[in-house]
């Protein structure tokens, strides 16, 4: 059919959808900030987050508050692209029903 | 079955996008509240303040209290604002006060605080034929720059706004009808589209 061509696998999935929703319209959003918007535990926002990473659809920037080690989070245009595309083919597939 | 979880996903992306930019649910009805604060402190200064026929004397006591009349429309519709954006974060079960709230009020502020310093500044040397243009073009420069944070329509408020400015500008003498253009009646009709919008949501 080709229309679930463009679904992307790795947006198939609750919380990296939601990283990528925040970031789509904040500039930059840090880790404590996510963890309470999308109400998963340290860990499991980490390890979805590197997944995005590595796929270069977000950048991470680690720094020092202080003391306080802080991780904030960008969007890259390769992911901003790849997630408009996603959500036209979920559009797509749901006005193909 | 599929189908149900792809609108899932929408929904979730929609819910997501909101609520982490969400002073777009700064709620309509206090920007039907500050229009009517605005034309309600316009026909004060008019039938009291503005003497008939006569320009507004600087440091006198009608220009002391225009100035308050300003202040006061200001932190009413300020008040106002947080009271009703506030009680309708509860009820969504969000905070008001995070990231994307702190964000958006120095945004909006960076460009208010100027023009109003600036403002004073040019009421300090006797320039004040261009004050209500100034506060137009000011307030919707600020809200230009706060929409950058929000994914409502503020800015085409703000657009409205420093158009009228402008026009403003280049007609002296009417500026207290385009104040009440500005801030009042565009408040109103700003604030009524989001208000019918959140009642069909």
């Amino acid at each position: 059919m080709g229309l679930i061509d463009n679904i992307n696998k790795l947006f198939d999935h609750r919380i990296r959808l939601g990283i990528m929703s925040i970031l789509m319209v904040n500039q930059e959003v840090d880790f404590n900030r996510l963890k309470e918007l999308l109400n998963v535990t340290d860990g499991n926002l980490a390890s979805h987050t590197k997944t995005l990473e590595k796929a270069e659809y977000i950048k991470i920037e680690k720094s020092f508050i202080g003391k306080k080690p802080n991780t904030r989070y960008t969007a890259t245009p390769l992911g901003k692209l790849s997630f408009k595309k996603h959500i036209e083919a979920l559009e797509n597939l749901i006005k193909n029903q | 079955m599929e189908s149900k979880k792809y609108l899932e996903d929408i929904s979730q992306i929609k819910d997501m996008m909101n609520r982490s930019s969400r002073f777009i649910s700064l709620s309509g009805l206090s920007g039907i509240l500050a229009g009517i604060y605005a034309i309600t402190g316009a026909i004060l200064t008019y039938m009291f303040l503005l003497p008939k026929g006569d320009y507004v004397v600087l440091h006198s006591w009608n220009f002391r209290m225009i100035i308050g009349v300003l202040i006061a429309v200001a932190v009413l519709s300020l008040v106002t604002a947080y009271l009703l954006t506030s009680k309708k974060a509860r009820k969504n079960n969000e905070k008001v006060w995070d990231e994307t709230s702190k964000r958006l009020l120095i945004n909006f502020l960076i460009p208010l605080v100027t023009g109003g310093v600036y403002i004073l500044i040019k009421l300090n040397s006797q320039h004040y034929g261009l004050t209500g243009s100034l506060m137009l073009i000011f307030y919707g420069l600020a809200l230009v720059n706060a929409s950058k944070y929000t994914i409502g329509n503020v800015k085409y408020l703000g657009y409205a706004e420093i158009i009228l400015g402008l026009i403003c500008a280049a007609l002296p003498g009417y500026g207290f009808w385009f104040w009440i253009l500005g801030f009042g009646v565009l408040h109103i009709i700003y604030g009524s589209l989001i208000y019918f919008k959140e009642e069909k949501a």
